[in-house]
């Protein structure tokens, strides 16, 4: 997955990357060579005393110098150019793909899962393919090319190497090996913590109304003690880490001047190479350690990778049509045949057998319990959901033939939630109709019993909207989507339970205001409250997924038992 | 429409050095200061005062440690002295003296050599002392081992002292939310608190651990090495002391720079991020609204600063390294040149510059990273000077030393001239008396803010009175035990709050201790037990924020059970049921009718169905009560319970107006600020 994701990435960049491990090449011989230039200098100058000499040779190695720091920026600036285009590119894609989903495909992630997938997970790749170019591609060139210049300088030596090599290796290996599922821990354990702490402050009235505190408490000191305990494990190991390399790099070093003086002393070997061989080792021995310390972030990097990859990979189960219907003859008719939906991985059908009609100029309403599939019909008007069996035709087409932008162009749909977009009351409304006028605005926000308030706002129809629009109260918020309805001036008007936060005057005026303006429209209205839609001309019951009862409210009166069930527990006060 | 209550899952945080995920100066806190950075600095150390001890071997450890590591390289040099003086006196005959050798380099024309052999402590035609060099590297080989050992166990103890810190520190925090008035929870935005008991809590634990583990050995390395540099060759060690500040400023201008690129690419983020959230989350809105290609192309320009933003930060601070490797190697050039002339002048050995270059190499690393520690600092010291502004929150005054717990309580409740403001300056409930009588049920409704919710609020003692006082019982409740006067009451409020748990734990949240059965009794009872057989996990299933399963209606009959397992003297139900349709409602209704008998229980409703068998109803406007009686006898009198009334029960025999039920007659744009009052 991660390799596949990677790939697939990555190829528009062959050429910087190219250009990153040329540079990274150069720069580690550079680095590799001044060792053996310093070992001139003592056998060849400092040696014969020829001053000239370790002069040249001091000023060649300011060159070498200099080259490994021009080839080491430059390779920064395309190692972290490529990362950073990576990370643009897989988010793109990424919020494309989601953007082609339905509210299936959404709803089987969860919109959170799919925002930390966006976010957060591309980042932990993103910062993988940083790593990879400015640090991962040198420690194996550094090796390499530590271990062949080492032996240049002396073979008899290089069983060093040998035995250094996998002993920095496996130690480091280890202490990481235990210290990885010990943060993975860490991590998982400071959430809980955190996680007690915000239920003790979100739930601070219901614990201090059942005097809970000292269980609270309890729950708090276990969660921390455990947190305690694995920061203490980890830290061990993390104490343990740098020391035992430290010890590792200083055994070698006395080791290379041991077994070193005696290949010396018997001609073997000159007395600078023993000093540029103990700079190689140390070289070698800090790549291998680098590189250990890599491997470590690549399962993480592929967890995320994985879960990145299975978004990519899932297509839409709403599939626009290749050549869409575009021209209809009618006007907002809606058509429910035999509509069957049945959520993913879900053993029953949400929606069964669902037929009925809603004509233009008329009301039609839809009644029912929490849960018996309400909500689902109506979204499967506008093709958030596609049925899984039957069919929803809209002006006598499929809405799986028309062309979505015509579709969606007849629809004006008020959720349940009233949502607003983070930015203006303004583009708020705009968001309904893109090219609206502000006298329209000002009209739909009227028939929306919205003018008042945003007239009020010291920037009217330019007054902040906090994401979600968290900043206006319910019954505001309410509205103002009522509004940005009504301002497309639509065929058909989906109610998803629109009214429920509004007062009781309010809501009479703005039915009333509605009326005037859906009279041509074809309207849905999902409804908590049977008294708001007696007058309608349709209502369809819904219990369990099934339509139980159709008709209007007098006929249901009389023949539909669930019907009479709702208005009963409704009317119960009223029963004088 | 598809968009259920969703929260972001909480972003994962990336903890310790093992995870260079944010670059190394870019941590979420970028960018905050203290504002008294030496007292709150002065205060967290006194947090560390228990661990004196400790700290104190961690002290010794270090520095011995410290001292040991950096004598090795040192001997070391002696090491390569003696063979560097055998493989050069092996050159020369057997049986001369050393005086004699120069003199023959001398004679020879070979001044330079002559020079060079005057330095060495050799003799001629002797090749490497192997018993000097093993008795040398012994030593090197014992002080490196010390060091190791002592090291390991200053981190060790370290680790062990900072833990214990945070852990204290940590439940300090829990304490002071269990003891802090709940006016202070209304005085300031929740997310802000939240932060700090848990962002600021982090970056703490963090800046504490890294900080303290790296602080004191990078400053002792920089120190001794300082020594042991101006001890081999105090001309050259000035030059390396030159070149250390030059490149600590550099670094601290890379350093600064990439500062503000990551800040840049930090903000970058959090709008990307917010972008993605909305898109995400209004995902079927922006479908059919058609609005899905404004919505893309508005990302890409965001996508793209992002990507410049991230980029810049990216390259600045990778030039770091690189910066001052460049800078390690002039220092190695540097010394070697000097160090080869002074070797071949006779007047410095080459074990020395030996020693000396290894000096320089380790010298640049711990000056890095104390310039690195100076940021961290910064932001830890920030973070735990909010987290002691919640420490210092003046905490709701302890429990009457003298009170006495009486369980059995038979709930008769008395308001006695009850005035109380959350505001000093804004009114709210003023000169309030009220007798309620054991067993009865009262009703108070009313618009938002007329102060319904404030009314129980004092029942339960969250608040402190301004003046007159409650009895329960006949006792004044501020006398009493607050958990006394919380144990005999059981509380339905409307916000439902569960915690991260199995629907069977936070049914007995209401009553510890409870039995399988009493649980299954209330579950049944309040009509979660319907629902639950419906669940594959039943009683198991986890309540959480993100679980879909569970509607906001299951919800707060979960909430109904749990008081109804607590079985108390006093029962408040506040909007109760506001989020159960019609006929759950309606069974409810009879549930709650049998759980009110016996008990005296307080009711604010909006649907007014739900309290017209009250045996009080209280009408309150502005935090008085305007009108009291039965339903009938408030009916009859036709003033603001009738207008109510009729406004939600003009039912649908009237015909004409449009109408709604169960629907706050109430002023709709509440004030969002009035904790529900």
């Amino acid at each position: 997955m991660l390799l596949r994701l990677l790939k697939e990435n990555l190829r528009p960049y062959k050429r910087w990357i190219a250009i990153v491990l040329a540079l990274q090449l150069v720069g580690t011989i550079a680095a590799l060579y001044l060792p053996s230039l310093n070992a001139d200098i003592i056998d060849k100058g400092v040696v014969t005393g020829d001053t000239g000499y370790i002069m040249r040779i001091g000023a060649w190695m300011l060159a070498v110098s200099l080259i490994q720091i021009a080839c080491t920026i430059t390779a920064v600036y395309f190692g972290a150019k490529t990362a950073m285009a990576f990370g643009r590119d897989v988010r793109s894609r990424f919020f494309h793909r989601v953007g082609s989903f339905s509210s299936r495909e959404v709803g089987r992630f969860g919109a959170p899962s799919l925002i930390n997938r966006n976010t957060n997970d591309v980042q932990q790749v993103q910062m993988l393919v940083v790593m990879a170019f400015t640090m991962m591609i040198s420690a194996p060139i550094m090796l390499v090319g530590g271990v062949i210049m080492a032996m240049r300088e002396d073979i008899g030596l290089s069983w060093l190497v040998a035995v250094a090599v996998p002993v920095l290796a496996a130690i480091t290996g280890l202490i990481i090996s235990r210290m990885v599922p010990g943060f993975r821990l860490m991590q998982t354990r400071l959430d809980t913590v955190n996680k007690v702490l915000r239920e003790q402050i979100t739930g601070i009235r219901v614990i201090r109304a059942f005097v809970r505190e000292p269980f609270e408490t309890d729950r708090f000191e276990t969660a921390n003690k455990d947190l305690t305990d694995i920061g203490i494990f980890v830290g061990r190991w993390m104490a343990a880490m740098f020391p035992t390399v430290m010890l590792v790099m200083n055994v070698s070093s006395v080791a290379v001047l041991w077994f070193g003086g005696h290949r010396i002393d018997s001609g073997a070997m000159q007395i600078g190479a023993l000093t540029a061989f103990l700079s190689y080792l140390i070289q070698i021995l800090i790549s291998v350690m680098m590189s250990t310390f890599m491997l470590v972030m690549v399962p993480r990097a592929a967890v995320s990778a994985e879960r990145i990859v299975d978004v990519l990979d899932t297509s839409s189960s709403v599939v626009p049509p290749e050549l869409g219907v575009t021209t209809v003859l009618k006007h907002g008719e809606v058509e429910f045949q035999g509509a069957e939906f049945t959520y993913a991985g879900a053993a029953h059908p949400v929606l069964r057998d669902v037929s009925f009609s809603a004509k233009p100029g008329k009301t039609t309403a839809i009644v029912g319990s929490t849960g018996a599939g309400k909500t689902t019909l109506l979204s499967l008007i506008p093709r958030l959901f596609d049925v899984t069996g039957g069919s929803v035709l809209v002006d006598g087409i499929d809405v799986r033939d028309l062309d979505p932008q015509v579709l969606w162009g007849k629809i004006g749909l008020v959720p349940q939630k009233a949502y607003l977009f983070s930015g203006t009351v303004a583009s708020n409304l705009r968001h309904g109709k893109p090219d609206a006028t502000e006298e329209e605005m000002w009209e739909a926000l009227e028939i929306a019993q919205a003018k008042a308030f945003v007239a009020d706002m010291p920037e009217g129809l330019d007054a902040p909207i906090a994401q979600g629009g968290t900043n206006v109260s319910g019954g505001q918020r309410q509205r103002l989507a009522i509004a940005r309805a009504v301002i497309r001036r639509p065929e058909i008007y989906l109610f998803d339970d629109s009214f429920s936060a509004l007062d009781v005057a309010t809501d009479a005026r703005l039915r009333h205001a509605l009326k005037a303006v859906t009279a041509g429209a074809t309207v849905l209205i999902v409804a908590q409250r049977v008294f708001t839609i007696t007058d309608a001309d349709q209502i369809a019951v819904l219990e369990d997924g099934e339509v139980v009862g159709l008709g209007t409210h007098d006929e249901l009166l009389d023949t539909c038992p669930t019907y009479i069930e709702i208005v009963e527990s409704q009317l119960k006060a009223e029963a004088s | 429409m598809s968009t259920p209550p969703q929260k972001m899952k909480k972003t994962e945080r990336i903890t310790g050095h093992m995870t260079p995920g944010r670059g190394p100066h870019g941590g979420g806190m970028v960018g905050q200061k203290a504002s008294n950075f030496k007292g709150s600095a002065r205060r967290l150390l006194g947090w560390l005062r228990p661990e004196r001890t400790k700290i104190g071997a961690v002290i010794v450890a270090a520095i011995a440690s410290v001292a040991l590591a950096v004598t090795g390289p040192r001997v070391l040099g002696r090491g390569t002295d003696i063979i560097f003086a055998g493989a050069v006196g092996k050159t020369l005959p057997a049986g001369i003296t050393k005086a004699q050798a120069i003199d023959a380099a001398r004679a020879a024309g070979n001044g330079k050599v002559a020079d060079l052999l005057g330095g060495i402590d050799l003799v001629p035609g002797q090749g490497i002392d192997f018993g000097a060099l093993w008795h040398v590297l012994a030593i090197v080989l014992a002080l490196y081992i010390g060091s190791t050992l002592l090291s390991y166990v200053q981190g060790w103890l370290l680790n062990d002292v900072v833990q214990a810190t945070v852990l204290r520190l940590r439940s300090a925090v829990e304490d002071k939310i269990n003891s802090v008035p709940l006016r202070y929870f209304d005085q300031q935005p929740r997310g802000e608190l939240l932060s700090r008991v848990t962002n600021d809590m982090d970056n703490l634990a963090q800046s504490l651990q890294q900080t303290m583990s790296q602080m004191l050995t990078s400053l002792l390395t920089i120190v001794f090495i300082m020594v042991m540099m101006i001890d081999i060759s105090w001309t050259l060690a000035l030059f390396v002391l030159i070149t250390v500040p030059v490149s600590m400023a550099l670094a601290a201008l890379v350093m600064r720079r990439s500062r503000t690129q990551f800040i840049g690419q930090w903000r970058h983020t959090g709008a990307l991020n917010a972008q993605v959230e909305e898109a995400f989350t209004g995902h079927a809105l922006t479908k059919v609204f058609g609005r899905q290609e404004e919505v893309q192309a508005d990302f890409e320009v965001e996508n793209d600063q992002m990507y410049e933003a991230s980029f810049k930060a990216q390259f600045l601070s990778g030039l770091i390294m690189p910066i001052m490797m460049f800078i390690g190697n002039i220092n190695y050039v540097v010394i070697a040149v000097l160090g080869g002339l002074r070797v071949a002048g006779g007047t410095m050995s080459l074990g020395e510059v030996q020693a000396f270059i290894q000096y320089t190499r380790r010298f640049t690393q711990p000056v890095t990273q104390v310039a690195s520690m100076v940021n961290l600092l910064q932001s830890g010291v920030a973070s735990a000077e909010r987290v002691f502004e919640l420490l210092d929150a003046e905490e709701q005054e302890p429990d009457h030393a003298l009170a006495v717990s009486t369980t059995d309580r038979r709930g008769r409740v008395a308001f006695e001239h009850v005035s109380f403001r959350y505001e000093d300056d804004q009114p709210l409930i003023e000169d309030l008396s009220l007798t309620v009588e054991p067993g009865h049920t009262i009703a108070i409704v009313g618009p938002t803010g007329a102060g319904k919710t404030t009314l129980v609020n004092l029942i339960m003692r969250f608040y402190e009175l301004d003046s007159g006082r409650i009895t329960l019982d006949g006792e004044d409740i501020s006398q009493m035990k607050r958990h006394d006067v919380r144990a005999n009451t059981g509380m339905v409020l409307q916000d439902t709050w569960l915690f991260d748990g199995t629907i069977r734990d936070n049914i007995a949240y209401g009553k510890l201790g409870a039995s399988e059965e009493e649980i299954h009794a209330a579950a049944e009872a309040t009509f979660v037990d319907r629902f639950v057989h419906s669940l594959p996990d039943g009683y198991d299933t986890i309540v959480d924020d993100e679980g879909a399963n569970i509607s906001a209606g299951e919800k707060q009959l979960i909430t109904i059970a749990r008081a109804f397992l607590a079985n108390p003297a006093l029962l408040i139900l506040d909007e109760a049921t506001s989020s159960v349709d019609t006929r759950t409602e309606a069974l409810l209704q009879h549930a709650m009718a049998a759980l009110r008998t016996q008990r005296t229980s307080f009711v604010i409703a909006h649907r007014l169905s739900t309290i017209r068998d009250a045996d009080l109803i209280l009408v309150m406007e502005h935090g008085a009560i305007v009108e009291q009686g039965n339903h009938d006898e408030l009916i009859a009198r036709g003033g603001a319970y009738a207008d109510l009334y009729n406004a939600q029960f003009s039912g649908p025999q009237s015909g004409g107006a449009p109408s709604l039920g169960g629907v706050v007659p109430a002023p709709a744009d509440r004030a969002r600020l009035q904790p529900d009052a």
